[in-house]
């Protein structure tokens, strides 16, 4: 059920600022692909255009094509809505809603999309937080709050979360940027796992992480402040750790950047 | 602080935890001493000079024992004191004056029967036609005012963009300086045209375009303090907007909303110039809140007072009635923050 992603020539502005330019790319069904680049470089951006969540902020535009296999996202008569379900996101910041129980968090794409029957959401549930790793953590106390778990388990929550609905892609925005060793191993190995079923793409500033988990990865860089950024480079991650074929790939991954 | 041979300590010379209270003791004390020699009857005076000599007071002892940046901290917490009390003073005093005088007729009967058989200047009679009068025109607005402010809210801050947005807030900003007696106007120019005799449901017309600039103001700001990665995490999993808006945004500031709209019902509900005006007030029952004219407990106390020629039963009508009016409200309130504590995030 996992799709392949086919960008090209794609450009993403905020108002009349354009943030990132030209950008082609493949993503390949059930693999991991990690982007890489500076701060400010675009990264967040790009990713956000890949479930058309980059037009929800106010100003923001689209131009270039997104192929999810054989459609394109940003063709006419495509709805919004039906993109992001099909393409999930997991934030920076963990965020499950306040006001739901961890149970009611997990099954909040469901429910709030108002298809499923009532007796497949415990199994839902069950399976999107084993599939986490969090069921053994939250197994009995399922109608408490989700905000009163720990950051890292907060962060798997909302993995729950957006695995709940079955998306064909997921989306990570650096999802261990808040989180401890532990936690982020636990999110790295699950990683692993959810890669057999789904298309996986994960911004990350952490080099070792690109390297541990991804099978292939992007580097994004911007000429200078105020410019949009640009894919350098997109290559299998051992290529681009070893050997990568532009100057400024090594450079910012040997920290001689800037 | 440093010492003399140049090293610096941290710990400095500090007062005792109860001297602001000695301090304030002291000061009291001299008030007095100083009202009883000057003369002064007026024991506002006798505050006033009280606090005067506090914070006074207060800056001198703490410049020369602590040193001068610790006094002006100890004078600052001290004016917040005493702006405190300036606040509460008037208000428990308040309080307290209406509960004395209103507690005297107000029983059963009172609550349960109308002015229909007692003349103005009589004793005895009651306020139930001014309560039903009350809940009804009361009930109406907010059925009309709340809904109304809360869609608007919602509007400016989810979808509204541009010149109409704009536009909108604009005027709900003069809307909420609309005088009472205005909104009241208004609507009788309408009833004039229209040739109609006044009821209730003119007067909840009336209180209904007081109450929705205060609830648009207070929802804005509620839904404002949501976070957008909730509506964000929400959007990301396919939900549409306006039910990401109904079941996670509404939901997060549902405390907040309600407490907004319970301060606004409590405006509204000490509201006579409008009721004055358009429900003309009426001393028998009348349930209909659309067709007759009706009363209601603000505009009751005003004619208590106004039509009674100084008679000793209207005043103690009148201020039964305020002391039930304020219970009401007190009671809107504390319902208010139960809910909005027991709706809040945990
Ligand atoms: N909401 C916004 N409004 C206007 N400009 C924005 C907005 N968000 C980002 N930008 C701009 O777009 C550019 C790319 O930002 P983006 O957040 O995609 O960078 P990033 O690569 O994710 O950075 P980081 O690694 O720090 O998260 C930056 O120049 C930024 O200033
Ligand atoms: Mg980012």
């Amino acid at each position: 059920m996992a799709k392949r992603i086919d960008v090209s020539g794609l450009t993403a502005y905020y108002g009349s600022h354009k943030a990132i330019e030209d950008i082609s790319m493949t993503v390949e069904p059930r693999s991991v692909t990690a982007f890489i680049g500076p701060s400010g470089c675009g990264k967040s951006t790009f990713l956000r255009t890949l479930n058309r969540m980059h037009e929800v902020t106010p100003g923001g535009r689209v131009e270039g094509k997104v192929m999810l296999d054989s459609e394109d996202l940003y063709g006419t008569g495509i709805d919004p809505v039906d993109v992001r379900r099909e393409v999930g996101m997991v934030f920076q910041r963990p965020n499950p809603f306040p006001t739901m129980s961890i149970f009611d968090n997990v099954a909040a794409g469901l429910r709030l999309n108002g298809k499923y029957k009532k007796s497949e959401l415990n199994d839902v549930v069950e399976k999107s937080l084993k599939g986490a790793n969090l069921w053994n953590e939250v197994k009995d106390r399922l109608n408490k709050p989700g905000s009163g778990l720990s950051g890292g388990q907060q962060q798997r929550l909302c993995i729950a979360r957006a695995i709940a609905v079955e998306p064909k892609v997921l989306l990570m925005d650096e999802p261990c940027s808040a989180l401890d060793p532990i936690s982020t191993l636990a999110i790295e190995d699950l990683i692993g796992e959810l890669k057999e079923r789904f298309t996986i793409v994960i911004v990350t500033h952490n080099m070792q992480q690109a390297a541990r988990v991804s099978d292939r990865t992007a580097f994004f860089n911007l000429a200078a402040v105020g410019q949009p950024g640009r894919l350098i480079e997109i290559d299998d991650t051992e290529r681009i750790f070893s050997n990568p074929s532009v100057q400024a790939t090594e450079d910012y991954i040997s920290g001689r950047f800037g | 602080m440093s010492d003399k041979n140049g090293s610096t300590s941290l710990r400095g010379a500090s007062l005792p935890r109860w001297s602001p209270w000695a301090i304030a003791a002291g000061s009291l004390a001299l008030a007095v001493v100083i009202g009883l020699a000057g003369g002064l009857d007026s024991h506002v005076q006798w505050g006033l000079i009280a606090a005067v000599l506090f914070v006074l007071g207060t800056y001198g002892v703490t410049a020369r024992v602590e040193g001068r940046r610790q006094a002006k901290d100890r004078v600052m917490t001290s004016l917040v004191w005493v702006a405190f009390l300036l606040a509460v003073v008037p208000l428990v005093s308040l309080v307290w004056v209406t509960v004395k005088r209103g507690v005297k007729v107000l029983d059963v009967y009172f609550l349960t029967h109308s002015m229909g058989v007692v003349a103005d200047t009589e004793p005895g009679g009651g306020i139930y036609h001014a309560i039903i009068g009350s809940l009804e025109q009361v009930g109406l607005a907010t059925l009309i005012g709340a809904p109304v402010g809360v869609l608007t809210a919602i509007y400016l801050v989810e979808y509204g963009r541009g010149a109409l947005a704009r536009a909108v807030t604009f005027f709900v900003d003069v809307m909420t300086g609309i005088p009472s007696i205005v909104a009241g106007l208004f609507i009788l120019s309408l009833m004039l045209m229209t040739k109609t005799q006044p009821f209730g449901f003119a007067g909840s017309l009336a209180l209904a375009i007081l109450m929705m600039p205060v609830v648009v103001r207070s929802t804005e700001e509620m839904l404002k303090l949501v976070p957008n990665e909730l509506r964000e995490a929400s959007l990301a999993l396919g939900v549409p907007k306006w039910r990401t808006i109904l079941k996670v945004v509404l939901p997060t500031s549902l405390g907040g909303i309600t407490t907004g709209i319970v301060l606004a019902v409590a405006r509204i509900a000490g509201e006579t110039a409008p009721v004055l005006l358009l429900v003309f007030g009426n001393p028998f029952i009348n349930t209909n809140p659309f067709e007759g004219a009706q009363s209601s407990l603000p505009l009751y106390i005003y004619q208590q007072y106004a039509n009674s020629a100084g008679s000793g039963a209207a005043y103690d009508r009148a201020w039964a009635a305020s002391l039930t009016l304020i219970a009401f409200v007190m009671i809107l309130n504390l319902a208010a923050r139960g809910l909005a504590r027991w709706k809040a995030p945990r």
